[in-house]
């Protein structure tokens, strides 16, 4: 019990603490994160006036972001399941960091949701017994169920075993495997659910088919796992942990084919659609090349699938894939293009033309992008806390009896072995 | 390019009741229960300002309103008290005596809609009649303008022999005419015949316009709602008489059902509406018309604050030719039945098993 209550206080001991980058760079994600809580005040003050949602395009950047970070919070399985299933060494050492991921990604969507709502001060009206939760049959209960109960087994699965680490105790396979093999199952399930929320409504015929789903996961295991190589190159330059080789390649196979198959839902999708051409291709058409003269998307659609073909070509040549000089380009290309593409590319377009055959254009507020970008800066901050709360108990630096910053010091900065053994 | 101009006062001419509606409720009946209200009213603002330490009687009004159930499912006293507690609050920010009303659905009674769609001419007063009965907001900007009905203007199209060779991609010299493109007539283009390819913000100088045809929508109060189903709060929902209402007090704003309708029924209030306090019509009804605040959905409720009360919709009262008709679809003798029973009549988007009980008709 004297472990568990020393835990919180050692914990947060170790992650306030840091160098002066470490300080500039929170204090850059805390700026951020004020414009996200004056976006709020604005929003609900004056409304969704601010934004541009109107009654034609009444979902915008907000469900794009959405819908975008569901999947990076699935793309953590990329880490967790070739760790258990298949006993990946090097992924089995940096699993707890891919957990806070999806931890991170899912706060984030929740934050996307509040932004998104007219009236997120009723949400309460959700809640089982205190309000009325229409379950199961609306799919938005579903993905609230869902994304709740995903949080909930990244934060056990996440803080026991970083406590287990804490305390130097063993851990205790029969309470925590089970709890990682549904958290494996529970990621699919978070990324198809929001796939059905949108791809369940023939009023919008473009969203209306059933390869959403697995396109939903491709598109989501090849943008999550760009972000964790991000994450995990800067994690090696930045700090003392080291992330091997092996992991990194691994999860740069697993890009290159899940955004290959991406790319192949996308190439039967237009042919599909385009070949017969009929009414309900309005949408696709309007996102390839514009309808009535309305083309705002038109050059973000071919920039993303220039960008995701790029990241596929680059990631296919084995000396690009382990070159960790260009790997990151390919990276952030494959990551903006699935980002542009399942973002703004696939829910605007879901309301042009409406039902009644109205073509409108959506253009962002200054406020929509603002308070974006500011729950983006709120999404690294969390990240950043939970990443070096993480890496200092897999380090050593946070252990129970006493601080052991300096002696693990020596030990780490000695070389760039892994840091500590695999569970 | 004159025709047939529309005389005004021609609505007057229909009935102003529905037959097959009850009679209005008994007038001193009414005002009892009124009475009874403002008790009520002044016994629970007590208890708010009790609760709330505060003698702002607008914060405590909207203190308990914010933490009022969903109206289905509040008990009988906890109805009287919540529309209570909007009359008195509507009545001091409007500056006049508003009522809101709470009928219930009548046992017995399915509502149903018919247009005649040959017999439309496209003047749009059903669309200014609505937004003057039903306290739609009306401000300056685009966003603050929300109307319940869209009466689409659709052009006729015309075939010309002037098109008959167009059409065809480059020939580039194979011995098909069309090349190796696709074999597309000149004339494949035409609108004609064309739902819901059209224009509903038109101002012609006079109805109708000889090129056009006019479809007006607005909700169809389907018997199989989508956006009831995908509601995550149930704040929508079908009445028992069959009209799909919102709780605006219930409602999360999260935009689910817009996303669900596929004949663009609903409305979201970006900011809070504008509405005049000299236009703004004080009989209304907790499910229907009483202003709504910002961030909730809206949508029509084939005016529930006249039909539970045995009158006509707002629209069907000011359609100069007719073309309207609105009634119990459980008595074969109202006149939607009749339509049914002897009309051509058929449901928008039917391939989409949502049921509408919105039909179109014709002569």
């Amino acid at each position: 019990m004297h472990k568990l209550i020393s835990f919180a206080p050692d914990y947060i001991r170790y992650i306030i603490k840091g160098g002066i980058k470490f300080y500039a760079w929170m204090g850059f994600l805390a700026i951020l994160s004020a414009f996200s809580l004056y976006g709020f005040y604005l929003q609900n003050t004056e409304g969704l006036i601010v934004t541009g949602i109107t009654s034609q395009i009444h979902d915008g950047l907000y469900f794009a972001n959405l819908v975008f970070l569901v999947g990076v919070a699935a793309g953590a399985v990329t880490i967790v399941f070739p760790a258990y299933i298949h006993h990946h060494k090097a992924m089995h050492e940096v699993t707890v960091l891919g957990e806070m991921l999806a931890m991170t990604a899912v706060i984030m969507v929740m934050l996307f949701v509040f932004s998104h709502m007219g009236r997120p001060e009723r949400l309460w009206h959700m809640i089982p017994y205190l309000g009325i939760y229409n379950f199961p049959n609306s799919m938005l209960a579903w993905d609230v169920l869902v994304l709740n109960v995903y949080l909930l087994l990244n934060l056990v699965c996440g803080f026991y075993f970083l406590y287990v680490k804490y305390s130097g105790g063993k851990i205790n396979k029969n309470f925590f495997m089970p709890l990682v093999y549904i958290s494996i199952v529970w990621a699919l399930s978070i990324h198809t659910v929001t796939a059905f929320l949108i791809s369940t409504l023939p009023a919008r015929p473009m969203w209306f088919h059933s390869m959403m789903p697995i396109r939903f996961i491709l598109t989501a295991f090849a943008a999550g796992p760009c972000l964790i190589i991000l994450v995990f190159l800067i994690i090696r330059k930045n700090t003392k942990m080291w992330i091997q080789d092996d992991a990194i390649n691994l999860l740069s196979l697993i890009i290159t084919w899940c955004l290959g198959m991406a790319l192949f839902l996308t190439m039967s999708e237009i042919v599909v659609e385009l070949y017969a051409r009929t009414e309900h291709a309005n949408g696709l058409y309007y996102l390839m090349f514009g309808l009535h003269g309305l083309t705002k998307l038109v050059p973000w659609f071919w920039g993303s699938l220039i960008a995701m073909l790029t990241a596929f070509a680059m990631l296919l040549i084995p000396g690009i894939r382990t070159n960790y000089k260009l790997l990151p380009i390919a990276c952030v290309l494959g990551f903006g293009g699935i980002w542009v593409e399942k973002g703004m590319g696939l829910v605007v377009p879901g309301f042009i033309p409406t039902p009644i055959g109205e073509v409108t254009e959506y253009y962002p507020s200054m406020v929509e992008v603002m308070m974006s970008i500011g729950n983006w800066g709120i999404g690294f901050l969390i990240l950043t806390v939970l990443l070096k709360g993480a890496i200092g108990i897999l380090l050593g630096e946070v252990k129970y009896g006493g601080s052991k910053a300096e002696k693990s010091n020596d030990v780490a900065s000695g070389g760039k072995a892994a840091a500590y053994e695999a569970r | 390019m004159t025709h047939n101009k529309i005389p005004a006062d021609h609505s007057t001419e229909l009935p102003s009741k529905c037959q097959v509606q009850p009679e209005p409720e008994d007038p001193s009946e009414v005002n009892s229960r009124r009475d009874f209200l403002k008790t009520g009213a002044a016994s629970l603002l007590g208890a708010a300002a009790l609760m709330t330490q505060s003698d702002d009687a607008q914060a405590n009004i909207e203190w308990a309103e914010h933490f009022q159930g969903n109206y289905r499912l509040m008990t009988d006293q906890e109805k009287v008290e919540a529309r209570a507690r909007l009359e008195k609050r509507y009545s001091e920010e409007y500056g006049k005596a508003v009522t809101v009303d709470g009928t219930p659905a009548k046992e017995g009674v399915l509502l149903g809609y018919a247009l005649n769609i040959r017999k439309c001419i496209g003047c749009r007063r059903c669309v200014k009649a609505c937004v003057a009965e039903n306290n739609q907001s009306r401000g300056p900007d685009a966003g603050q303008r929300i109307e319940w009905i869209q009466v689409m203007k659709m052009a006729r199209g015309e075939f010309t022999k002037d098109k008959m060779a167009d059409g065809y991609p480059e020939s580039q010299g194979i011995q098909y005419p069309e090349g190796l493109g696709i074999q597309v007539g000149g004339n494949a283009y035409s609108p004609a015949g064309v739902v819901l390819e059209g224009e509903y913000f038109y101002e012609p100088e006079a109805v109708p316009e000889k090129d056009a045809t006019y479809m007006p929508l607005a909700c169809m109060h389907c018997e199989k709602p989508p956006c009831v189903k995908v509601c995550p709060v149930r704040t929508t929902y079908r009445e028992p008489d069959g009209i799909v209402v919102i709780d605006y007090n219930w409602c999360i704003g999260c935009r689910m059902c817009m996303s669900a309708c596929p004949y663009w029924a609903r409305r979201f209030n970006v900011t809070t509406p504008v509405l005049p306090k000299a236009e703004m019509n004080p009989k209304t009804h907790y499910l229907g018309n009483r202003p709504r605040m910002r961030g909730v959905v809206e949508k029509c409720t084939w005016c529930i604050q006249r039909n539970r009360i045995g009158r006509y919709p707002a629209c069907v009262e000011v359609c100069p030719v007719g073309a309207r008709k609105f009634g119990n679809l459980l008595d074969p003798e109202s006149e939607v039945s009749l339509i049914l029973a002897r009309k051509n009549v058929f449901r928008l988007k039917a391939e989409l098993n949502t049921f509408p009980k919105f039909f179109y008709f014709f002569d």
